[in-house]
């Protein structure tokens, strides 16, 4: 191995002896490839910026796109309905009355409850991660697992929900001694904090990493304790990560279908409780999409998924305000 | 090093979609199942293929069906199980050559499709009320005026004194009765509404009739295996499910009292019995609550629906000459494949019915059988 390995190098070397011999004609070759080269670079570099920026705006007019869709299939129900959709305590398709407060109150409080549930959760996995335990095979499988959470389709979950979750909460609810149904509101946003958590985590835990170590250092020097350091420099400094972080957990738990779908209980009546069984505005269009055979009931679950869209698009407007308040300060 | 921030800012692009993606996923919540995917396969099909769309129910026995009629005559049937009301838009949009539906046509659909529509029954279903009550032995019997009342949500008890008449020398539980039904729009709820409505004068104004209704109790669950699922977990549920799906799962389901009086129990035998009364001209009936005295009252055709008139959209006799034989084939010798699929089949006056339906079918004015 060795032998060969030098016998090459001295080839290579003599080689090079003789390109040197010729070196004023290789100059000139030399000059003219560069030029040809750097030609060859700024088209390259143009050609990368147009094609990112059509990229980009291929997106931006996607998302435009459905937001027009929505908003042209919905019209006859928006004409025939008006502001009585979203007001509206009834979802009557035989009657052709179509209310969506009562998905539109379904989703948010499945969301929400979901998400208080989750960020204690996802906060505590960030900081271990981020701070105690940041390398290493344990860390690393620690990581991973929880990012596989992510991984797992909704319908396992779901499935899960129904034979493992649902029994359990039924003799909760039994314990309790209100009406025993197993499934509702409180089950969906138990699974969806499961399936949030991943996304609230690992953004955290990237953040707490970047937390700069002369900051830690700084505050271990005059004293501070572990605890001191990880409430008062790192997680003033990564806040705004880890506030993008359950942002994304949010918008994750409001579309998310198929799980709620299959524990929620799907009934259009107002839930009296959080025990109480009720329907979310994304399972309401995958249930009945299907079988719309109305004009107006089948323009009516596209408007649904409109007024989804729109709340989608408020509650990240709001969170981006709020995050930009919080490291403005 | 260049290349390499190149790499990276790429991988960050991609980051920023998948985002965007993950922030948005209410866009796509019901997009794999869109009724009104237009884009048009019937004309782009070869003539050796037929495409047809719509009820979930008949699926099984469809697929049964058309795999064994390709065998013996080498024409394929492509049928998507899309769900009766999209069925119903693709065959209004002119994409499928047939469409499938559990319910016959409402005004606004016929208005829609402008041209005269055939309604072929293609075999009928049985809805069963399954129940669990673990404690009992015997079958529970159920009048038309006890389900009502429990599905109007008047009795909530299961040893009400009004089960207790129909049932007695029966010790039923003192448990709360917990109802579930489909959450999805399904022909399955528009045989079990129809059904109500016709015993309950209370149920037609409170609720009436369709694909999906406003429950006044009770929950939902997606499919036949949601809803078999809630009554098998909840002590005390109640609830309904096809027949196919209840027997091939083990389901105990009740015995239901009919106009004539006699308590049924559902089976393939007593839903081809339900369909053997004087059928109207178009077939277009609902069976609920059947005339006939030893028929099961729960029960309702599917139909296969084809345009009247075979000549639009520059279609090949050929083609229509297969299909008008396909529906023929399956009226007669594929009804054979429906007892092994718990679907039962059409009775011989049915059949007759059925007969002089698709004769009426017609290209360019004239007759295709």
């Amino acid at each position: 191995m060795k032998l060969s390995a030098t016998k090459t190098e001295i080839s290579r070397s003599s080689s090079l002896l003789r390109e040197i011999s010729s070196l004023p004609r290789m100059m000139n070759v030399l000059k003219a490839l560069k030029i040809e080269r750097s030609n060859r670079q700024i088209q390259l570099e143009k050609f990368f910026k147009t094609s990112l920026v059509l990229i980009a705006l291929g997106i931006l007019i996607l998302v435009v796109c459905f937001f027009l869709t929505l908003v042209v299939q919905s019209m006859p129900s928006i004409k025939a309905l008006g502001f009585g959709f979203l007001f509206g305590k009834t979802w009557d398709p035989v009657s052709n009355v179509y209310g969506t407060y009562p998905f539109l109150l379904g989703t948010l409080l499945t969301s929400f409850l979901a998400l208080i549930i989750s960020v204690p959760f996802s906060f505590a996995i960030a900081i271990f991660l981020g701070e105690y335990y940041p390398r290493g095979w344990f860390s690393e499988f620690l990581k991973n697992s929880i990012e596989l959470i992510a991984a797992v389709p909704s319908v396992i979950y779901g499935f899960w929900g129904l034979f493992v979750l649902v029994p359990l909460v039924r003799s909760l609810e039994i314990k309790m001694g209100v009406t025993p149904y197993g499934i509702g509101i409180f089950t969906s946003a138990l699974i969806l904090a499961i399936m949030i958590v991943p996304y609230a985590a690992s953004l955290g835990r990237e953040m707490i990493r970047m937390v700069p170590s002369s900051l830690k250092e700084a505050a271990y020097s005059l004293g501070a304790t572990r605890f001191e350091v990880i409430t008062a420099v790192i997680l003033p400094y990564a806040k705004s990560g880890l506030m993008a972080g359950v942002l994304l957990s949010l918008g994750r738990a409001l579309g998310e279908t198929m799980a709620v779908t299959m524990v929620i209980g799907n009934t259009s009546l107002i839930p009296k409780s959080i025990f109480a069984p009720g329907n979310t505005m994304a399972s309401v269009i995958a249930n009945e999409f299907t079988e719309a055979a109305s004009s107006l009931y089948l323009s009516s679950l596209i408007e649904l998924g409109l007024v989804l869209f729109l709340v989608t698009v408020v509650i990240n407007l709001i969170g981006k305000r709020i995050i930009k308040r919080f490291t403005t300060e | 090093m260049k290349m390499f921030s190149t790499f990276k800012t790429l991988f960050f692009a991609g980051l920023v979609f998948a985002t965007t993606g993950s922030i948005l996923p209410g866009c796509n919540g019901g997009g794999s199942a869109t009724p009104g995917n237009s884009d048009s396969t019937a004309n782009a099909g070869d003539d050796k293929t037929l495409l047809g769309a719509g009820s979930t129910f008949v699926y099984p026995l469809f697929s049964k069906q058309f795999s064994e009629y390709n065998k013996s005559t080498g024409l394929k049937i492509n049928y998507q199980s899309i769900g009766s009301g999209g069925g119903i838009l693709q065959l209004t949009n002119k994409t499928v050559d047939f469409g499938d539906s559990d319910a016959p046509l409402t005004e606004e659909q016929a208005k829609k499709m402008g041209v005269p529509v055939l309604h072929i029954p293609m075999c009928s279903g049985a809805v069963v009320i399954s129940y669990n009550l673990p404690e009992l032995k015997d079958t529970l019997k159920l009048t038309p005026s006890v389900i009502a009342d429990i599905f109007l949500g008047k009795i909530t008890k299961w040893d009400d004194a009004k089960i207790a008449a129909v049932n007695s020398g029966v010790k039923l539980p003192s448990t709360d009765i917990v109802i579930a039904h489909r959450s999805d729009g399904s022909g399955t709820t528009n045989i079990f509404t129809d059904y109500l409505s016709k015993i309950s004068d209370e149920w037609k104004a409170k609720v009436g009739k369709g694909t999906a209704v406003n429950w006044p109790q009770g929950v939902g669950g997606k499919g036949n295996e949601g809803v078999a699922g809630l009554v098998k977990q909840t002590p005390g549920g109640i609830g309904y499910i096809e027949l196919a799906y209840a027997i091939q799962n083990n389901m105990s389901f009740a015995k239901i009292q009919n106009k004539s009086g006699n308590f049924i129990t559902p089976s393939i035998a007593s839903t081809s019995a339900a369909g053997a009364v004087q059928l109207p001209a178009d077939s277009k009936i609902f069976l609920g609550n059947t005339d006939a005295a030893d028929g099961y009252p729960i029960s309702g055709f599917t139909w296969a629906l084809i345009y009247q008139e075979q000549n639009y959209n520059n279609r090949q006799q050929d083609r229509a000459q297969n299909l008008a034989k396909l529906l023929w084939w399956n009226i007669h010798d594929g009804q054979k494949f429906c007892a092994d699929l718990h679907y039962a089949p059409l009775s011989p006056a049915a059949v007759i019915v059925a007969e002089n339906i698709l004769k009426s079918a017609t290209f360019n004015g004239k007759p295709l059988l």
